[in-house]
């Protein structure tokens, strides 16, 4: 070897590196008691880092809280029976009980507007007490706007819902498949989202006439656009993925690699988008209110209630439509901290701010 | 192992693109082909492995999806087990499945970040309904994962908690579970460090060894693909290039394009002084790829036309020039400014054109040729230089049998007055089946 090594050569291999022995390096004592990779006691999602991360996230909590308070408020504000239809519990009250102070429909036509008082506070029940004034009929505001928010609230939830059951099953076959289905779906899209909204709901609804689940219906009819344009384009990314090329391999249906592989990789974006866009949603249900295109004026929506008291604030009954405003504002400005707060927690990058780790 | 049908026999496999277009351009039918893979054959016999190795961009990955019909190839058969593959319905390609699996490159993005590691190797035991009860089922996950050297207690775990090396013997068991025949190993290693690279690798020979299970070897690096292979297959832009043993391979005589590739392998030794064949230029766009023998682009060793007289670096030289007439590249005009002399003299310094060329007839020739060039026109230039005709530029070299291998290129066919081939026959390697150990 000596002598070898002091002339070059042409020749390959005077050198082997033969350290690849795995024995050794499996057998060998260890230097440490450190067990490489798994650190982590039991298996962990990303759900479960995103829940988290909310969790820590103050003013998120706040709004989840603020629209809890609602959403409990607008179940508990009157009783609720179930319809006659329904077997076995047909005709029965399922909620008994009865928050609102006065019965949100008892007129009272004579008196009309009352300011909002304090008088009564104690008595129970609190005839007479009206915190939030009446309006021109002499209906209670404050139970109105308990018993309203069965409407507003549910009509948000309901239109992102069905939205969504539109739009990701759309998005997901345009955005998998690809192609001509792809461009057929996207270019209905585009034209759908030519038209402005305003002019589309007020076209459904003069089809179809007034009431709730045509305004949830209106609603839908533009509300589904962004989560399949979303989808779409998350699923463009997701399924160039090997995982998705090993699910095939393994002989999986095209329906189980987008539920299973395709689908839960690419929501987070949809979701953050779907809580932003309940509080648009109950804005636009208040605006078509607003405008005379919701439910019926005798209805407690909140967008209702302020299109029939539109000219009470000119005329110094500011109680009249302030409530139901506040009552809006705050739901929307809520459901905003909430999206703002799982926007935050899906953003892995979210935790650079507090890098102290979980305390 | 059988003598007869071998487990895979690929014949004439094409897989083209569409070049990426816009709308008016789809109109118009303006889309050009991407000829990723163009004719491959070859076949894998019960329990071996062929490497299949190339430079990035040559079709191998393609091949590879291209065989497990992940995606479908536009012509060619594709035999399994006998069966035509490339013509069986859906169901059947389903139940196919189970013979035939793939591992991947990289293996944080082949395993779902969602699911644990029973549902990620338990997927394919529940698609084909092995091990319905659960009992078992856990069972079987537990075996896989201590077969291929995890501990069966991580199987609740998710993909993020284990290191490279760990996630791909998670993709391996992956393909294990449903007991192939056949796997394509698409660069399985070429992500991983090189100390975990020789643990993946032995843990795919061992379970060779014990399942007699026949691989497709996809990868980049030869010294990789030596230690696994039994045969290997050399690619360049889609076509199959040389195929033999290892030994074969590695003993002349090579394709030119083998002989650089090997000349490339990094060696430790401080005092050698090997010649390393530096390739000239890029691998040329599989849209419209090159006449002929793809690699005479680049080739150093390039057949000389049999009417005129050329020294091989003259040879080079000229075919360097054609090659920038044909493709606009060369720049007359800042050449004519930057020049002293006559704007030829610079147009041959720059293109490594000898002042005069030893054959006179060939001189003419050249001399004419760049005179147009001077004019400007280059055109006639390019005229006058393919009256230089190369068996290379214009005929497509087949796969024939030398004393090492089989190899695709003229240098080799007695039909073009070859060169000596020389070299040792290693061939009586290649039909044992052992694999090539060291």
């Amino acid at each position: 070897m000596s002598s070898d090594t002091s002339t070059t050569t042409t020749e390959r291999g005077r050198i082997r590196v033969s350290g690849f022995d795995v024995d050794r390096v499996e057998e060998r004592d260890p230097l440490s008691s450190w067990e490489p990779g798994l650190q982590a006691k039991e298996g962990r999602g990303r759900l479960e880092f995103a829940w988290l991360r909310f969790k820590r996230n103050r003013l998120a909590l706040f709004g989840g809280a603020v629209i809890a308070f609602m959403v409990l408020l607008a179940v508990f504000a009157r009783p609720i029976q179930a319809p006659p239809g329904v077997p076995l519990l047909g005709g029965q009250t399922i909620q008994p009980l009865s928050l609102a102070p006065a019965d949100p429909a008892a007129q009272n036509i004579i008196t009309g507007y009352t300011e909002p008082t304090l008088e009564n506070t104690l008595a129970w029940p609190p005839t007479g007490l009206h915190l939030f004034g009446t309006d021109w009929a002499g209906r209670d505001i404050l139970s109105r706007i308990m018993y309203g928010g069965r409407w507003s609230l549910s009509i948000g939830f309901i239109a992102v819902a069905v939205a969504l059951l539109v739009g990701v099953p759309l998005g997901s076959i345009a955005g998998y498949y690809g192609g001509k289905i792809d461009e057929l779906i996207m270019r209905f899209v585009d034209m759908l989202y030519a038209f402005p909204f305003i002019v589309l709901a007020i076209a459904v609804i003069a089809v179809l006439g007034r009431g709730y689940w045509e305004m949830i219906l209106a609603l839908v009819a533009v509300g589904w656009l962004p989560y399949a344009r979303i989808i779409r384009g998350e699923i463009l990314s997701v399924k160039e993925n090997d995982y998705v090329t090993a699910a095939k391999a393994l002989g999986s249906r095209d329906r189980s690699i987008i539920t299973r592989h395709i689908l839960p990789n690419a929501m987070a974006p949809v979701i953050v988008q779907a809580t932003l866009s309940i509080g648009t949603t109950v804005l636009a249900a208040a605006a078509l209110g607003f405008i005379g295109l919701g439910l019926s004026p005798a209805s407690a929506e909140w967008g209702v209630m302020l299109n029939v008291e539109q000219d009470a604030i000119a005329r110094g009954r500011w109680w009249a439509g302030a409530f139901p405003g506040l009552a809006i504002f705050l739901f929307v400005m809520a459901i905003n901290l909430v999206g703002d707060g799982v926007r935050d927690a899906f953003d892995p990058q979210g935790d650079t701010q507090q890098s102290g780790g979980f305390r | 192992m059988s003598d007869g049908e071998p487990l895979l026999r690929v014949e004439n496999l094409e897989k083209y693109y569409k070049s990426d277009s816009d709308f008016i351009d789809r109109i118009l039918g303006r889309q050009r082909d991407v000829e990723a893979v163009d004719g491959v054959s070859f076949e894998i016999r019960e329990g071996e492995t062929l490497g299949l190795v190339g430079e990035s961009g040559c079709g191998k990955s393609t091949i590879g999806r291209s065989v497990l019909q992940l995606r479908e190839p536009t012509a060619g058969s594709v035999y399994f087990k006998g069966r035509d593959i490339t013509e069986l319905s859906a169901n059947e390609l389903r139940d196919l499945r189970k013979e035939m699996q793939i591992i991947f490159q990289n293996p944080q993005s082949s395993l779902n970040p969602r699911l644990t590691v029973n549902d990620i190797i338990g997927e394919a035991l529940d698609i084909h309904g092995i091990e319905d009860d659960a009992v078992s089922r856990d069972q079987r996950i537990k075996e896989l994962l201590e077969r291929v050297g995890l501990n069966a207690t991580h199987a609740s775990r998710y993909p993020h908690e284990f290191s490279g090396g760990q996630l791909q013997r998670i993709g391996i068991a992956r393909a294990l579970a449903v007991d192939p025949d056949f796997i394509v190993c698409d660069e399985p290693v070429s992500a991983l460090d090189v100390s975990v690279q020789a643990q993946i690798l032995n843990l795919l020979e061992d379970l060779q060894d014990e399942f007699g299970i026949a691989y497709l070897f996809i990868a980049h690096d030869l010294s990789v693909v030596e230690h696994i292979a039994d045969q290997i297959a050399v690619m360049y832009l889609g076509k199959i290039a040389e195929v033999g043993t290892p030994t074969e391979l590695f003993t002349a005589p090579q394709h030119p394009y083998t002989e650089a590739l090997l000349s490339a392998i990094p060696e430790p030794d401080p005092l050698w002084e090997g010649d390393r064949i530096l390739l000239e230029g890029s691998v040329p766009s599989p849209i419209g790829p090159p006449s002929g023998c793809r690699f005479h682009t680049r080739c150093p060793r390039v057949i000389p036309p049999a009417d005129y007289e050329f020294g091989q670096d003259e040879w080079r030289a000229v075919l360097s020039l054609r090659h920038q007439v044909s493709d606009r590249e060369l720049a007359v005009e800042s050449l004519a400014e930057a020049a002293d002399g006559p704007v030829t003299d610079a147009i041959r310094a720059e293109t490594g054109v000898p002042e005069t060329l030893s054959d006179p007839e060939a001189e003419g020739v050249v001399s004419e040729a760049v005179e147009s060039l001077a004019a400007g026109e280059f055109e006639a230039a390019e005229t006058a230089l393919n009256t230089f005709e190369t068996p290379c530029a214009t005929d497509e070299p087949a796969l024939r049998d030398v004393d090492a291998g089989r190899i695709a290129c003229h240098l080799f066919d007695p039909a073009y007055e070859a060169e000596p081939g020389g070299g040792r026959a290693d061939r009586d390697a290649g039909d044992s089946g052992v694999p090539v150990d060291d």
